[in-house]
């Protein structure tokens, strides 16, 4: 059914020139984006931005409204979208890269990538591995000496458990000097910001952070950042700091936002939110609003993103078992 | 000196413009407004105004004068309902129910209200002038404070929780472990283990304190009023009595051990005005041991929380301000508004942005000074709202805190709870088992517990660490002497 629908979706893709998307037979009513979390975080603004952008541009006929859902990170949402509004056509829920870990881990109970519609992504934010000022790591290879030499003598704190975005980061570097992540001496903070604290007062001496929240830091000369974590290197106050690619390791982590629908949002809808998103990614006052918010360009949709997003998923789900995060099956 | 008095005079040149005063007055009516209500707090409410200073194209240092007024004025507003009502409107006025509500029930509403008016203003007033003399070393001597010394001060704060109490110790150190127990629901912020939770999906963020607060202080006193006779009680509440200056000079010691306690560990990221609150509150307490009638409407225990509380607030904004870290999620969405509009919050911000970061210490100078003016003279009308007839009253007040529960987390399920956590603060009551020892154990346990693993994965495990640095030696000395303090006071008097 799943699989039938997302082909269908993809072959009427091509047709869905602007004009034409009413000539479906599809308008949004009283449309909704739900946000999975508390008004003030990422997806909160995930939505805010998406939906304030789309009724600007006139993309969207109608005011899309913000439905504020917080709880277990993203799983009361899917929950809510599984068992009540499986077919709804005018709702679509905020999600990051955070969503596809937790996923893989199998913390949304029994729903999983194939239990949604994804729709596309609007922007990412990139990794970056930060230490102190006066660190005696200045690239991405003497952390992966010093982690060879001691790995659990190094302590690592972010914002998140063990499993999580920030975890997974620093496990990969841990990794790719070959040591076992689960080793790292890991230390939980609430939020970047207290983390960041902690790297400035001492106690810990590397920050798995996102390149959108140490800008202020980096530009003070406070703190150094060894790598970050994307294909190219990012342009603006960055730019200066090489990918970890061209250091020789081969890691990079995007941390995608964007939308999935109930699992059997109709064709036409599916389509008309697809080709929404594609037009917004391509309207002149898209890049300005999207930098602002510190998401860097990610212009995927339709087919091609759910294709990504399940690949990703599957790479996380293998990764995760791979450091003993969920248990082998 | 002189250079930073030039630069916050350039700050008072943007504060002092006639559309900047009204954006703080809008936002000292809002932030009030909010402080007033359960469960929607200052976070909800600038995460809302945000996108419409966006639309109104406000420039950055004005939407910023108009957030921050929202956030500080808010704690203006958290004492009123807990005076009158004996319902904290915010988490950090759950202190000021121990004596402003007595002091109500004995007629004298309108001078707690008008003595926490005045210690709201003269807490936030200092530590605005501290913060614009002292703002960077502060910030530094902050970040220097570890996972160890956190650990060292919230066990000084949980050692002072037999002083809240009231009538018998041991009551309160055993609803404080319930409140510690309670914390403990939810995933596990270190490995992601779900604890607790039943397997309920509900479970898993852990119990929101918004829902327990409510749940314990309103619903439960609402419960119990319908059980015993409304009418009396009700009647017999009331303005009376207005403040007099000897009142007045009586709470001001109060008052500055408060301010410096609350802009101490308001600087601090990771304590909050909660902290400070209850710290204030139960040094006072010990302090003043045997002299004062704490617990049954005291002066002083209405001044020192909220003086701490509001002075915690504007210490908050000091690691923000010239750090870039947020101390609270409330200051993180005030730094998410400036990149908002393309402004790095950072250690550079005081050179590259001096309008933005001098415009708003400045405005805070004016702001707190419209609070007062506000609030003074509303005295008087909050205090008649007791004279509403509880059948109107009181229903009402139910309607707002179901609102506030859903408002603050969508969920039906958080409703159910707060009315289970009502039926238990009801029963509490009637065990005169006190409720603010819960609430207490229950902000303090869980940064408890995550300071302690922090500090341990620091040092892999060697319980040494939490006794290294000399501020948590300090600390841990306090929190024995606070811990035998009452046992020496009892020899003594067995003794005499």
């Amino acid at each position: 059914m799943q699989r039938r629908s997302v082909i269908a979706a993809a072959t009427a893709l091509p047709f869905s020139a602007p004009g034409l998307v009413s000539a479906q037979g599809f308008t949004p009513q009283n449309p909704e984006c739900i946000a999975p979390a508390a008004p003030g975080g990422g997806f909160d603004i995930t939505c805010r931005l998406t939906t304030r952008v789309l009724q600007e541009t006139g993309i969207s006929p109608v005011p899309i409204r913000t439905q504020n859902m917080p709880g277990g990170i993203g799983a009361v949402a899917i929950n809510n979208i599984n068992a009540q509004r499986r077919s709804d056509p005018n709702v679509i829920v905020a999600f990051s890269t955070g969503s596809w870990l937790n996923m893989a881990q199998g913390r949304f109970g029994r729903f999983g990538e194939n239990d949604v519609r994804w729709i596309g992504a609007i922007g990412a934010d990139y990794g970056v591995i930060c230490v102190k000022r006066d660190s005696p790591f200045n690239n991405l290879q003497d952390l992966m000496n010093g982690f060879r030499q001691n790995v659990a003598g190094i302590p690592v704190g972010s914002s998140g458990a063990v499993g999580s975005q920030d975890w997974t980061k620093v496990a990969l570097v841990a990794r790719a000097a070959g040591q076992d992540p689960r080793r790292m001496r890991y230390v939980p903070f609430e939020g970047g910001g207290a983390a960041m604290a902690a790297l400035l007062g001492g106690h810990i001496q590397v920050f798995p952070g996102d390149a959108s929240e140490i800008r202020g830091q980096y530009e003070a000369r406070e703190i150094k950042i060894l790598a970050v974590l994307s294909p190219n290197r990012l342009p603006g106050v960055l730019a200066d700091v090489p990918t970890a690619k061209e250091q020789g390791v081969n890691i990079e982590w995007p941390i995608v936002r964007g939308f999935y629908g109930p699992p059997q949002m109709p064709d036409a809808a599916y389509t008309w939110w697809v080709d929404a998103i594609r037009r917004l990614q391509a309207h002149p006052n898209w890049a300005e609003q999207r930098n602002a918010q510190g998401l860097f360009e990610f212009n995927m949709v339709g087919e091609e993103f759910s294709a990504f997003a399940k690949a990703r998923t599957a790479e996380y789900r293998q990764l995760a078992r791979d450091v003993g995060i969920v248990p082998a099956q | 000196m002189m250079e930073t008095l030039s630069a916050l005079g350039g700050g008072f040149a943007v504060a002092l413009t006639p559309f900047n005063i009204m954006l703080a007055l809008v936002g000292c009516i809002v932030g009030t407004a909010i402080g007033v209500l359960p469960g929607i707090g200052p976070l909800n409410a600038i995460a809302l105004l945000l996108p419409f200073c966006l639309a109104l194209r406000l420039p950055p240092e004005s939407a910023l004068i108009l957030l921050a007024a929202v956030y500080y004025g808010s704690g203006y507003g958290g004492r009123i309902t807990a005076i009158l009502l004996n319902m904290p409107g915010e988490p950090s006025a759950v202190l000021t129910t121990l004596d402003g509500h007595p002091l109500a029930k004995q007629g004298r509403g309108g001078a707690a209200l008008a003595i926490s008016g005045i210690g709201s203003f003269v807490g936030a007033t200092l530590s605005v002038v501290a913060m614009t003399f002292m703002s960077v070393p502060l910030a530094k001597i902050a970040v220097a404070f570890s996972p160890a010394d956190y650990v060292a001060l919230i066990a000084f704060a949980l050692s002072l929780l037999g002083a809240v109490g009231g009538v018998s110790a041991p009551k309160a150190w055993g609803a404080g472990c319930f409140g510690i127990m309670l914390a403990l629901i939810g995933v596990d912020s270190g490995t992601g283990v779900e604890r607790f939770t039943f397997g309920s999906l509900e479970m898993l963020g852990g119990i929101d304190f918004t829902v327990l607060a409510i749940g314990l202080f309103a619903i439960g006193e609402i419960l119990l009023l319908v059980e015993t006779t409304m009418r009396a009680e009700a009647a017999k509440i009331g303005g009376g009595q207005r403040l007099t200056a000897k009142e007045l000079v009586f709470c001001l010691p109060a008052m500055m051990r408060a301010t410096g306690i609350g802009f101490v560990i308001g600087v601090l990221p990771g304590a909050g005005a909660s902290v400070a609150s209850a710290l204030s509150y139960t040094a006072e307490k010990r302090i003043n041991e045997g002299n004062g009638k704490f617990g049954q409407g005291d002066m002083r225990g209405v001044a020192a929380p909220e003086t701490a509380d509001n002075a915690a607030q504007i210490g908050n904004l000091v690691p923000m301000l010239s750090l870039g870290i947020p101390g609270s999620g409330t200051t993180a969405v005030l730094l998410g508004a400036l990149l908002m509009y393309n402004i790095t919050p950072g250690p550079l911000l005081f050179e590259q942005k001096p309008e933005v970061a001098w415009g708003l210490i400045a405005s805070m100078y004016v702001g707190n000074v419209l609070l007062l003016a506000l609030n003074l003279p509303l005295v008087g009308v909050f205090a008649r709202l007791l004279s509403v007839p509880a059948s109107v009253l009181y229903p009402g007040v139910l309607a707002l805190s179901f609102a506030g529960v859903y408002a603050a987390s969508n969920s039906a399920f958080d409703l159910i709870m707060s009315v289970v956590f009502g039926v238990l603060g009801w029963l509490f009551r009637k065990m005169d088992i006190p409720l603010v020892p819960i609430v207490l154990g229950f902000v303090l346990g869980r940064m408890l517990e995550d300071n302690l693993r922090r500090a341990l994965a620091l040092s892999d495990g060697a319980v040494s660490a939490l006794v290294e640095s000399p501020v948590s030696i300090g600390l841990w000395v306090l929190t024995v002497g606070a811990l035998l303090w009452p046992l020496f006071l009892a020899f003594r008097k067995g003794r005499a």
